[in-house]
This record gives structure tokens, sequence and C-alpha cells, in this order.
């Protein structure tokens, strides 16, 4: 259970790119969640919230884009989502598929900032 | 007058801070040409009994050391100390996993040129541990044969991160009626391709073959 030291973390940055524009209030952080980060969404945000409100902007709000997992498929030359979380290969023709280019993020892309 | 909020990109990763401090470890790493292994698993898989035989049979050519994670007690640095190698012990209180940050802390005073090989013994968990760089060349996961053929289904995560997979406790298989086709089959599903060891730390089974592979892949880097 480490999601409230990552919701910690989030605030942090969001404080820090406040900061630097000004001191607006976050209104919303944008984060990108990988479906192999290590991070249960849920836990997340209920985390989230406790530490939301002990910090410069006790109402701001998370939201979350999930990332599925996707591998490069070397048979098929593209991008593929994996057949299943346990499964490292290629959901559409079914070939191993080690190589993960998608599914570790854990980043926050973007806030919106009260003017 | 209501206003719009201002949308700006932000792209930082969370764990930006664990992430370069774990980069500088690396270079340091590489720079005193230490050769730096983590170990991850669920409590009571065998890491420091693994680790235990791995410095004594280590220490016999070469200056291992190794860090160790928990949350509470030193029981571990006390045992892994009888392999007469450098240990520290690294105590998180509550913190479920190590980062980078705990491993430069507990370095201090130690001269890395000294040493060839540093192991980092994380804390029991296979979740929380697989979402931080600790600056390490190989990462193994370890799953006893007393734990069941299907962890690595249960926690792909960790399993996908890891570089190695060490079953031990091997001794132990047919008393366990361990399925080893279908624990090989796991772990290949969740991490195609990734190298497989069997070990006991009791009877020694599979340890040779381990440090020539990790002999190799020191070579390697």
């Amino acid at each position: 259970m480490h999601e409230l030291s990552i919701a910690l973390n989030i605030l942090e940055i969001a404080e820090e790119e406040s900061e630097q524009r000004g001191s607006a209030p976050v209104e919303i952080i944008h984060l990108k969640l990988g479906a192999l980060s290590g991070v249960v969404k849920e836990a997340l945000v209920s985390a989230f919230q406790l530490a939301a409100e002990q910090s410069a902007f006790p109402h701001c709000q998370l939201m979350i884009e999930e990332i599925p997992a996707a591998v490069y498929c070397v048979q098929c030359n593209a991008e593929r989502p994996v057949a299943g979380p346990q499964w490292f290969c290629c959901s559409a023709c079914g070939s191993i598929a080690p190589d993960v280019i998608r599914g570790r993020e854990l980043q926050v892309s973007a806030l919106e900032l009260a003017q | 007058m209501t206003s719009t909020p201002r949308i700006v990109e932000v792209r930082q990763n969370v764990l930006k801070r664990n992430d370069e401090i774990a980069r500088a470890l690396r270079q340091r790493f590489q720079d005193a040409g230490l050769f730096v292994v983590s170990l991850v698993s669920s409590p009571g898989a065998g890491k420091t009994a693994f680790l235990e035989k791995t410095l004594t049979l280590l220490k016999q050519q070469y200056r291992p050391a190794a860090l160790v994670g928990d949350l509470a007690t030193d029981n571990d640095a006390a045992r892994l100390a009888r392999s007469q190698a450098p240990v520290k012990q690294i105590t998180t209180g509550t913190l479920c996993h190590l980062e980078a940050a705990m491993v430069e802390r507990a370095l201090e005073g130690w001269n890395l040129s000294d040493l060839d090989f540093l192991f980092i013994e994380n804390v029991g968990n296979l979740v929380c541990p697989a979402s931080y760089d600790l600056g390490e060349e190989l990462r193994l996961v370890l799953l006893s044969v007393t734990e069941g053929e299907d962890k690595p289904l249960k926690y792909p995560t960790i399993f996908n991160s890891a570089d190695v997979a060490i079953i031990t406790k091997i001794d132990l298989a047919d008393a366990v009626e361990f399925d080893r086709d279908a624990a090989y089959r796991n772990i290949e599903a969740v991490r195609p391709g990734m190298r497989i060891f069997e070990a006991s730390a009791k009877t020694g089974t599979g340890l040779e073959s381990w440090l020539r592979f990790l002999m190799t892949a020191t070579r390697d880097t």
C-alpha cells in the first residue's frame, strides 16, 4: 500500500508547477496511470482525497486516464494491446511479445489552474 | 464573471525524484565498478537465506556487501552478517518498499570502490517495490515452491519488472507437489524469455549455476 506516498508526490508536483505559474490554485490534476505502474486506482483515489485535504489545494480533483498495457508485436510489426494482464502476447496474432511499450506510465500530464 | 480554468501541460513523472536518485546511484555504481542486484519476493520466500548463501560463496573470491530492508527488526542483517560480508539494515518503519533515497543514505560511509557486488534485499512484498527503481543492474524475483505455482499470475507487474526469477526451496518441491511445468509456464506468460533458476539455500542445489550466470552478467555490463 504505497498509494498515499504516490498521492503526496502528485500534490508536490502540482504545488511546484503552480508556484512556477504565479501560484494559481490547482483545480484539477490530470494523471496518466498505466496498467503496469503497480498503483491501484481505487487506493490512489482515496489516498489522494485524504492527502489533498491537507495540501495547498484542498478542493483539487484528480482525473485519471488509465493506460492499458501495450506491447510491440514483431509478427504484426505493430503496437498491440496485451492479450491480458497475465499474458504478454499479442492480442491479434497470439505470438509472444515481451516488449512493453505502454502501460508503465505514472505521470502528471496536465493541470487545470484557476485564472 | 466566471473564469474558465487554464490548462497547462506538465508531463512530470510522479516518481521523478526517486528516478533521479536512482539514475545518480546507477552512475556511481558504474563508476565504482560495482554490480548491483536487488531481490524482491513475498515475505518468507527465502530471500535472506538465498542471499546469505550467495554472499558466503562470493566472499571466497570477491568483495560482496548487502543492504536489507524490513519494516522493523534487524534480524535479517544479523543473519546476513554471518557471511562476514558488510551488511546494513534499512528499517523502513511503516513503508512497504525501499526507495532510492534510502539506499543512498544507507551507503553513506561505505567506499563503493572497495566492493565488487552489492545486493539490496527489498521488503517482503510483491506489490509496491515494482514501482521503485533503486539503481540496480539486475532485479531478482524469488518464488518459493511452497507458495504455489500461480504467484506470477497473481502478481504479474512485479514479475514483469524483474530480470531473473529464482525458484527457491527447491529441496521441498516433491513434498509440496510443486508443479514445475505450471510455474515455468506462468513465469513465461507474464515475462516472456525470463531467465529462471531453481535453488535451495539449504542443500546448495542450483547456487553454482546462479553464480555462473551472475559472473556472465557482470562481464556483459
